[in-house]
Formats: structure tokens, C-alpha cells, sequence
């Protein structure tokens, strides 16, 4: 279908901020009166704070106040705290200090004594389930959103049984079964039975999660670093104590949150807090250092796959079992969507998941850009290939048989996609990539340097549904936007926001996006988290203007005669269609909705709406026409979003150096709304991928429990100079049925695809050598070719 | 205990050699002598590191620019690693030397950052930047060489109760071409040969140079016994900018008609100091420049390596650059 807007490039507004300067982050935002407070943070893995005495340092002039856990509000365990008297990982914040300078509120952290208790600690979530091991908590080892919080050992037997390399499988925390895992099998004509390790890393976002606050009138105003926007609003409140319609939250720019942003996280509060125990405005600027502490971090993997396969590649038993770092605290449910991923994206015909979230005295775990999904990337892919090889079969015709179409289904329940078109992307990028051709040069070796190639898929659900949208034409013939998905950095925000305008009929440039800022009166909207945007956000700006469009309709139909059926729009005017001269323009209606009141204008809304969306109605009653509405859409089947990678390295046998020759990804997001947004997310999406595969990771010594690589030095995300300067990317562009305009999400999967497919390249160029671990650092690489054993111990994790 | 935040210090800003040297004279202990900036931040910022004062090199032009002399060339201290990796007349003598320097972290830092602060800067090893008791900190301990410790990036040779390595790129390429390091003070000063200038534990556990607190390196003379040599630097680290070497190395061959008449090589990353391997220039002297007494170097080079528990792949990496260095030197 041809449309006006959607699918074609444009210039996102915000971009004129980040290029000249004028972009507001969180700590650009200045009050009068504002000081600023810093964080002790705890030097121990694990201790009770016995004591604390700041006396000294209240005695410093400019020094305003101290903050403890005593101050805030506390949450049940194993929920994460604002502050803690009981720190659980190195890094964990125990108090603030404000003061007039920030250099003040450090010194005065300085002079501040505490006397801990260290208690014991582990930095190996199979440590911990080890029946002599140690536990993160004193109130329990293993904890989710998803499970309950409780402490489970395993055997020693468990762990004797495993045997040497091998993932010992004890008490699971959940698990699920379907299909005829026995028969599947015994008819296989290969099983492949990998224990493996996938490497846990922070999220580094180049903006650390900085904040100001401060109270006026009882209500609480906070400036922060998010990638949502009013989902940020309920669970913020909370952590400030607060209702949430007293709270005032801005939130125009994020400098990176790759899901560590995606919903509130407690820290946000100690401002709000502080501001009000000291009454001044508190800017918190986060160091680089504590952001390594309190930015989140994507949970390791331990896990196990025995997977049975029929002689043409086809997965017919799969057998699943995953140990996941969890944090010291709730986490995320990175071990739940690695069986779902596992079921999603190779379809298996029989199939058993078993996990269980262990926790550990590290940073705090939150959700990392394919929670889970990417880690399933990186451990299967490469059984994928081995699998390949050892059947004679190409790498690519190993993923199509087994990749889902619009007929595949997900989960335990076996439930149905909304439209899959993985097997296109594959073939789409084979075409373009020239993978027959690239294949042949697989181990070719020009003097040290060997080729590998390799091809990879990853997925992650592409979509929800259930939320407002909110559009406002005034009276001066402009059309307000209103979204409330927040601004993470994809510029997703306005491309659906395109959607509205495309239902409209009226000129982007007529429109305005209203976002940042809750004054702005913003909708119910999801969190701009889980490849969802393009996909949700689509659907509540096409319900909100589908209700602007009825009410246009309905204005004409009252002021011109006839029906509302009798009009169409177009040129942002409602005309006749049997006598297009008769219309009213945009503005026009605006007016009359504001003289009609109700529903026209905002001043009645319906019942269905969150309180959020209600209250921005409210707040904008009378002011224009208001198009408002829940997604009442339907929502059948689950929207997946997939993404295939293909790669060509160089890899140095004699440093052990790869380097990227060619990179190729294809989306399969249903129809492609923004080019330019989707180009920079593969490409984007790749590079951290890249990262994941080949450097990035915690590395915690294990008798000191304190990390070793706290900064972007000691991390190593990929910089432009380990990245080829030119990446490819495509897309399918085959609309899903289930979404109005037919886009999916898609910004995770294209990290997973290219993560695996560096792995996979790099095993490719080793003649299959297969690591079964993550990240395949420079020094697995050399200890390979040379034939020395690997360093680290087998299942190790937060090793070097 | 994450700090983050500078303290406050008094700030020294020399405008002239002399005025720097005579404060040094006077209250050497106390002043903490900063080039670029980019070793000395981070131990502020950290809190770690709390000098008195800090001396700020960057006002003392006379410490900066590249010089040609009757025997050589002479670089000031100061002088950027940005301009020493794009200097004609480096590049034309002493490749080895530009090539190392323009691998130094990334084209931002080599902006900053002085060959005198990368050749002087502290070891890089987490456990000692972290703030812990080490040794090399004054305590008694060493928390890397312990069979759990994170030692990745470690020493394989000549550890004495501290195993970090000398982080600099350049200094092996310096001590290939046989640099000399100029040292002065109020009182005097003196000239020291590259090999020696580094220091390595058992001679001075808490300092990487032979500097003194009343000292101050103000230029490095390159002679020209090298110029136009055949030579080799290379670097691997784990990402291709903003990283230390895991391992280096810089050579320096002469050679006529295919045939070794003198070699010199040096590896970063392996020990405290930059390691000279004189022994490789024994085994390739009189050789083929080929693969086969490439290898032979390669070998003997790792002779002695003593691996800790992460970091024993740094021997065959060793040995696959030192044969690198002998074979591709051009």
C-alpha cells in the first residue's frame, strides 16, 4: 500500500537539539537554589552497616544533609532499594551527602565512618547452588519477577553426576514441557549435547542515570535520564512516595538505556528525596564508575542444550536448561525467554525448558536489549553450525528448515504468530550477502589470515498492545501529537507518530510532536522497551486519529448536513464526497469541537482510559478537537520481531585479531515506516552486538568479590575502529496483518544476529572450533590455535 | 570505594623550565608532575593518588617540538603522541617509533596525551588502580599473583612480589632504537639509555622510572645509529583503539642482501619494564630475514616465561609477534 509518509525518511525534530547543542539531558536541567548531592556507595560485595557517623561531615560548611535507608521508602526483598543498609554488590549506594559543589558533598563523604559487618558472598551463581556454597542474600539465593523468592541447593550428587565441562542440572525454579521429548530423540540422526557459558555485561549507556528534583506545592518535579516516558510515571511516584498525579516528570533526551532505562530504577528517587529533606532543588550527576554499579546489567547464562536432529537439519528434540545471573536483587527474566526464544526461533517439535535466576553480589541486573533472546542467539547459533558440519549440511539451509513462518508458533502453549518472515529475511540476505559465493572462501588462508563466514538469526517479541493514544487539532489549524512512549535515542517516537498524520491527511510539517514532559499532557503509553515501539505506539496513534477522524466526520456531517459517511478528509479540510466544495478546514472543526465540548473537546472522555491519559485530556479540555482512544484493536497471536546477520571476518591466526570484511543485516519488522531509523538501529544494533560477541563482560575477582573493569576502558564496547566503516542492511517489508499500518518492532534481534554471527564467523574460520562461551576474547582465540588449554575454568562465571 | 569526584590540590603552573626545576628543588616530595593528564586524572578523580600539588607541565614550551641534531633527532617530553606518530621526520628515521605512538589509546588521547607521560605513566594493573594495598601501593601484598586473582593482563616474566606490566607502546619502540632518556634538575641532570630508565620491581616496587621527584624528563635523543633500519611495531589489544597492549613489540634490523647484520627487539606488556630480548638478535644475527629464523626468534624470545593463572596465552602471542617483528620488518 502506498502511503504518504510511512516508509519514507524525514528529519526527526529532536535531532536539531543534539546537533547544535540545545538538547536538554537530565543534567543539563538547573533550578535556582539547586546543590547537589553524591553517593557512598559500599566498598564490601556484602555487609550490614552497623553504624554510621557523619558527624564530621555535617560539621563542613556547605554541607546540607545525609540521606540514609532509614530516609526512604523501603521495598519488600528482593526488590531493589533506593538505599541500603545491607549492600549486596561493590558499588551498592548506602547514603548521599548534599552540599553547595559536588566536590564538597565527596569530601564530606570522605570524613564519613562506617562500621560493616562483612557477611558472606558469591560472585558464581553455580557456586551458590553448590550445597556448601555461599548465598548472595540471607534471605535467599534465588529470586525473579517471574518466580518466588526462596533458596535452592543442589546436590552434591547433582554436581558429581554433571561430570567435567558439563552443566549439572539440579532443581529447577520453573521449567516446561512440550511435544514427545523421548520419541523426538530417538528419531534424531544427531544429538548435540553443549554446556555453555554466555558472558553477563553492564549496559553503559553514555549518559549515566543522572537526576535533579525538587518539590513545589506538594507536587514533586523530577528531571530524568529514561527511555519512557509516562510508564516511568506509577513506579516513580512510588520510589518518591508520592501519588502519582504529584508527580512532574521530564524527560526530553536519553543518552542510552538499552532497557536499563526502560522503567523507573530506585536511584532516580534519592533527588526527589534529598530535596525534600534538605528543601533545595538536588541535582545527582552519576559517575562513570557508578553507573558500572547501579546502571543494570544483562544476567549471564550458564546453560546446557541437548538437541536431537533429523538428517536434513530439522530440530526435533530440545532439551534446555539455563542458570542465570541474577544480581544480588529481583532481575529480569533473561532464563524465561531463553526457552521461549529457543521455541520461537528453531521451532523445535518437542521441547523441554528448566531454568532457574541465581543470585550473586554483582551489579544489579536489569533488562539488556534481547533479555535473554540475544544470550539464546549466542549459545545456539553455534550448536546450529556444529550441527551442520557434522550432517554435511549448508548453514544456512540448517536455519531455514527450521526457522518459523507466519504458521509458527511460540511458547509451552504452542501459540500463534501474528506473521513470521524469517525464512525471507534468511533468503534475502543470502541473496544480497552472495552467500554460495561467500561460503567457498570459508577457511581460505592468505598468509596468517584466515576467512570465516557464518550466518546467524535472533528474535524478540516485536509488539504489545492495550494503550492510549492522544492527538489535539487546534484551532490554528496544527496537529499536536501528544506521545508519552518516551524519547530513547531510535527516534521510533516520531516515526509512528507519522502514523497519525498518515490517518490524518495533513502535512508533517503541520504537526507537532508533544513529548518530554508530563506537563505536555501526555497519553498512556507503553515504555519504549522490548522492540515494541514501532508496533504499539503505531496502534494507539492510529486509534487516537481514527477518533479524531470520526469526530471531524461528525462535525461536517452537523454543520454541513448529511451523515459523517456522506464526508472523507483530505488537504486537513472534511469535505463532501459528492461535492468535495463543500468542507470545513482542520482549523475550523477545532473550533467548532471546542464549541461543542464533550468528547469533541476533551472535556468528557471515555471510561476505558488509564488515569494518566484521563487526566492529559482533562488538562487539554477545550482546547481543540481531541482524538482519543484505547487500543481496542485486536490482538491475536503474539508479533515477533526477527532478524537474520550475515558476516565475513578476517581472522589472524598468529594475534588471534579478527577483522569484520563485510556485515549484512535483514530485518523482518512487518512494514518498514522509517528507513533511516531502521537502517542506524541494524548497524547500531550490530555494534553492540559485536561487542557482546567479542569483549564485553563482567570480570569480578572471587575471593574480594570487586569488579575489575568498572569503566568504558576496562569494558570495551566496540569503538568505530573495530567495526567495518560500511555495514548493509535490508529489510523484508511484508506488512503484519495485525498491526494497522503493519509495522513490527524490531531494535533487539538485530543485536543477537550480529552477536552470534561474529561467533559463529569466528569458529568458521577456526575449521569448528567451537568456544561454547562469550565472549571469544582475544586470548581463547590464541590458546586454540596454539593447542594450550583455556585458562578459565570450565562453567566459570565473571571470569577472565 | 567509588569516588569520582578531584579533590582539591594546589596548582603549579611553570611557564618556564627553569621555574619547574626549582620548584621541583624545593618541594620535589610534594609535587606531582603532569603532562597530558591522562594517567594523572584518573588517580585524582579516584582519590587514590591525593598530591599536595600538582605541577602542570603544559605552560613550559620549551618542553615541546621535534628537533634534528647532529646525531639524531630530539623530542621534547611534551610533545604530543599525535605529533610524534604524523612528524615527516620521524616517520622517515624511525617509523618505528611514529607507528607505535599513533597506536597509543585513541586519536583523542594521542592528542593529549606527551611521549614523556606515556613512557612515565603508573601501572596499569586494576587491583593497584583500585586503591587496594598492594605492594606496589606500600602494602604487603600483591592481590593479582594469587591463584583466583584477575590476571589476565599480567606479567610472564620478571616478577618480584608485583606482577603488573609496563603499559606504553612506545617504550619498546625507544628501546629498539637505542634512545636516550635527558633527565634534569635544579642541581644538574643526566642522560639515561631507554633499557635503563625503566625500573622494574626488585629495583623500586612503587615507581615504574628511575626518575626522581626532583627530576624531570625533558627530552628523548633518538641517534641516528638506526635511521632508515628496517622495523616492525604492532599491538594487540583487545579492541583496535582506546586499549592497552595485551602484547607489543617494536624491532629494529639492519640488513644486507636479505641477511641479518644486527636486530633489536623489545615487548611491551609482558614484564614491569619493556622487555629488550637481546638474545633474539644472537639468534637471527647472520640468518635469512625469512620464516624459518623468524620462528627460531619467536621461541626464543618467550625463553623463561612464567604465566600466572589467566595469562599464558601471552606466550604464543609473544612468540608469534617477535617472529612478525623479524619477518615483516620492512
Amino acid at each position: 500500500m502506498a502511503y504518504d509518509l510511512i516508509g519514507k525518511n524525514f528529519t526527526p525534530p529532536d535531532i536539531y537539539g543534539k546537533v547544535t547543542g540545545k538538547a536538554k539531558y537530565a543534567e543539563d536541567f538547573r533550578a535556582e537554589g539547586m546543590v547537589f548531592c553524591r553517593l557512598l556507595t559500599s566498598p564490601m560485595p556484602h555487609a550490614k552497616v552497623k553504624k554510621i557517623d557523619a558527624s564530621a561531615a555535617l560539621k563542613l560548611k556547605g554541607v546540607l544533609g545525609v540521606l540514609t535507608a532509614d530516609d526512604v521508602p523501603a521495598f519488600p526483598p528482593p526488590n531493589n532499594p533506593i538505599l541500603t543498609n545491607e549492600p549486596l554488590y561493590v558499588g551498592e549506594p548506602i547514603l548521599a551527602v548534599a552540599a553547595e559543589t559536588e566536590q564538597l558533598a565527596q569530601d564530606a563523604i570522605d570524613l564519613i565512618k562506617i562500621d560493616y559487618e562483612p557477611l558472606p558472598f558469591v560472585v558464581d551463581p553455580l557456586d551458590s547452588l553448590h550445597p556448601a556454597g555461599p548465598t548472595a542474600r540471607l534471605d535467599g539465593n534465588v529470586a525473579n519477577p517471574r518466580v518466588k523468592f526462596q533458596t535452592i541447593k543442589w546436590t552434591a550428587r547433582d554436581f558429581a553426576l554433571a561430570g567435567d565441562g558439563k552443566l549439572p542440572m539440579g532443581k529447577p525454579a520453573d521449567e516446561w514441557t512440550y511435544g514427545d521429548l523421548e520419541s523426538g530423540f530417538k528419531e534424531a540422526k544427531l544429538v548435540l549435547d553443549e554446556s555453555f557459558v554466555i558472558g553477563a555485561a553492564g549496559h553503559h549507556c553514555m549518559e549515566p542515570r543522572s537526576a535533579m528534583a525538587y518539590w513545589q506545592n506538594g507536587k514533586v518535579f523530577v528531571f530524568g535520564s529514561t527511555q519512557s516516558q509516562t510508564a516511568i510515571v506509577p513506579g516513580l511516584a512510588r520510589y518518591c512516595g508520592v501519588d502519582p498525579k504529584d508527580l512532574v516528570y521530564t524527560a526530553e533526551y536519553c543518552g542510552g538505556g538499552f532497557g536499563s532505562k526502560g522503567t523507573p530504577y530506585p536511584q532516580m528517587a534519592i533527588p526527589a528525596h534529598m530535596s525534600r529533606k534538605i528543601n533545595r532543588p538536588v541535582m545527582m550527576r552519576v559517575s562513570r564508575h557508578e553507573e558500572y554499579a547501579i546502571g543494570q546489567g544483562r544476567a549471564g547464562f550458564q546453560g546446557r542444550i541437548k538437541v536431537g536432529f533429523r538428517a536434513d537439519g530439522r530440530v526435533v528434540a530440545l532439551d534446555a536448561f539455563v542458570v542465570a545471573e541474577n544480581g544480588a536483587n529481583i532481575g529480569f527474566w533473561d532464563f524465561e525467554n531463553f526457552g521461549h526464544t529457543l521455541s520461537v526461533v528453531y521451532q523445535p517439535l518437542a521441547m523441554r525448558w528448566r531454568g532457574v535466576p541465581v543470585l550473586t553480589n554483582t551489579p544489579f541486573r536489569g533488562p539488556q536489549r534481547g533479555p535473554g533472546e540475544n544470550q539464546t542467539a549466542l549459545a545456539m547459533e553455534p550448536i546450529l553450525d556444529k550441527a551442520a558440519r557434522q550432517l554435511g549440511l549448508d548453514r544456512l539451509a540448517i536455519r531455514m528448515i527450521n526457522a518459523p513462518d507466519s504458521d509458527g508458533k511460540h511458547g509451552a502453549k504452542r501459540e500463534s504468530l501474528t506473521s513470521a518472515y524469517l525464512k525471507e529475511a534468511l533468503e534475502k540476505g543470502a541473496a544480497r550477502f552472495k552467500w554460495e559465493e561467500k561460503t567457498k572462501l570459508s577457511g581460505q588462508r592468505r598468509g596468517s589470515k584466515v576467512i570465516g563466514v557464518a550466518v546467524s538469526s535472533a528474535f524478540h517479541q516485536g509488539g504489545f498492545n492495550g494503550f492510549d493514544g492522544l492527538v489535539r487539532i487546534t484551532p490554528d489549524g496544527k496537529i499536536h501529537i501528544h506521545t508519552g512512549v518516551g524519547n530513547l535515542g531510535t527516534y521510533s517516537y516520531a516515526a509512528t507518530s507519522r502514523v497519525a498524520a498518515e490517518v490524518l491527511k495533513c502535512k508533517w510539517e503541520n504537526c507537532t510532536i508533544e513529548r518530554g514532559d508530563s506537563r505536555k499532557h501526555l497519553p498512556w503509553n507503553s515504555p519504549q522497551v522490548g522492540s515494541n515501539t514501532s508496533y504499539t505506539q503505531s496502534r494507539t496513534n492510529f486509534v487516537a486519529a481514527m477518533d479524531a477522524r470520526a469526530k471531524l466526520l461528525q462535525i461536517a456531517a452537523k454543520d454541513l448536513g448529511g451523515q459523517p459517511d456522506d464526508f472523507d478528509i483530505g488537504g486537513e479540510k472534511v469535505f463532501l464526497k459528492s461535492d468535495p466544495s463543500k468542507s470545513i478546514t482542520y482549523a475550523a472543526a477545532a473550533q467548532r469541537a471546542i464549541d461543542l465540548g464533550g468528547s469533541y473537546s476533551g472535556k468528557e472522555a471515555s471510561a476505558d482510559l488509564n488515569p494518566i491519559t484521563q487526566a492529559s485530556v482533562a488538562g487539554l479540555a477545550g482546547t481543540g478537537l481531541i482524538g482519543v482512544a484505547k487500543d481496542n484493536l485486536a490482538f491475536d497471536g503474539m508479533p515477533p520481531a526477527l532478524a537474520a546477520g550475515f558476516i565475513m571476518i578476517e581472522l589472524d591466526v598468529e594475534t588471534g585479531k579478527w577483522t569484520i570484511l563485510e556485515y549484512l543485516g535483514v530485518a523482518d519488522c512487518g512494514t518498514v515506516i522509517h528507513p533511516m531509523g531502521l537502517a542506524t538501529q541494524v548497524k547500531g544494533g550490530a555494534v553492540m552486538g559485536f561487542g557482546l560477541a567479542a569483549t564485553e563482560r563482567y570480570v569480578l575477582d572471587p575471593q574480594l568479590g570487586i569488579p575489575a573493569n568498572t569503566g568504558f576502558l576496562g569494558q570495551k564496547p566496540m569503538s568505530y575502529l573495530d567495526v567495518p566503516p560500511q555495514m548493509q542492511w535490508d529489510a523484508v517489508d511484508k506488512a503484519d496483518p495485525s498491526a494497522p499500518l503493519g509495522s513490527r518492532g524490531i531494535g533487539e534481534p538485530l543485536e543477537g544476529c550480529a552477536a552470534a554471527a561474529l561467533v559463529c564467523a569466528i569458529s568458521d574460520a577456526l575449521d569448528g572450533h567451537y568456544f561454547n562461551r562469550t565472549p571469544v576474547v582475544r586470548d581463547m582465540i590464541v590458546n586454540a590455535i596454539s593447542k594450550r588449554p583455556q585458562s578459565y575454568k570450565a562453567l566459570a562465571a565473571n571470569t577472565q | 570505594m567509588i569516588r569520582d569526584m578531584m579533590p582539591n590540590f594546589e596548582l603549579l603552573q611553570p611557564t618556564t623550565l627553569v621555574d619547574a626545576l626549582t620548584l621541583l628543588d624545593r618541594r620535589g616530595q610534594d609535587i606531582w608532575k603532569m603532562a597530558g593528564g591522562n594517567d594523572s586524572l584518573d588517580w585524582f578523580k579516584d582519590r587514590v593518588k591525593r598530591p599536595k600539588a600538582v605541577m602542570d607541565l603544559g605552560g613550559i614550551a620549551e618542553l615541546r617540538g621535534i628537533r634534528e641534531t647532529t646525531d639524531g633527532i630530539e623530542i621534547g617530553a611534551l610533545t604530543t603522541l599525535s605529533e610524534i606518530a604524523n612528524s615527516k621526520v620521524i616517520r622517515a628515521k624511525f617509523g618505528v617509533l611514529a607507528d607505535a605512538a599513533g597506536r597509543v589509546a585513541s586519536p583523542q588521547i594521542r592528542n593529549a596525551s606527551s611521549i614523556g607521560g606515556n613512557v612515565s605513566q603508573d601501572a596499569r594493573c586494576w587491583y593497584y588502580r583500585s586503591g587496594l594495598p598492594c605492594y606496589r601501593a606500600g602494602g604487603s601484598t600483591c592481590f593479582a599473583d594469587t591463584p583466583a586473582g584477575m590476571n589476565r593482563e599480567h606479567a610472564i616474566f620478571d616478577a618480584t612480589r608485583c606482577i603488573a606490566v609496563s603499559p606504553s607502546d612506545t617504550a619498546p619502540a625507544l628501546v629498539v632504537l637505542e634512545a636516550k632518556m635527558v633527565i634534569k634538575s635544579a642541581k644538574g641532570g643526566r642522560v639515561v639509555d631507554a633499557d635503563q630508565f625503566f625500573v622494574g620491581p626488585a629495583a623500586d616496587i612503587t615507581h615504574m622510572t628511575v626518575l626522581k621527584p626532583e627530576e624531570l624528563l625533558v627530552a628523548l635523543r633518538i641517534p641516528n645509529k638506526w635511521a632508515g633500519a628496517r622495523f616492525y611495531f604492532e599491538k594487540v589489544a583487545d579492541r583496535n583503539t582506546w586499549d592497552f597492549a595485551l602484547v607489543n613489540v617494536a624491532s629494529a634490523l639492519k640488513v644486507t642482501n636479505g641477511t641479518i647484520d644486527a636486530a633489536r627487539v623489545a615487548c611491551g606488556g609482558v614484564s614491569c619494564t619493556p622487555r629488550f630480548i637481546k638474545v633474539v638478535e644472537e639468534v637471527v644475527k647472520g640468518g635469512k630475514q625469512d620464516e624459518e629464523t623468524a620462528e627460531l626468534a619467536g621461541k626464543t624470545a618467550s625463553h623463561g616465561a612464567r604465566p600466572v593463572t589467566y595469562n599464558q596465552f601471552k606466550i604464543p602471542m609473544m612468540e608469534n609477534l617477535v617472529k612478525r617483528a623479524i619477518r615483516d620488518a620492512v
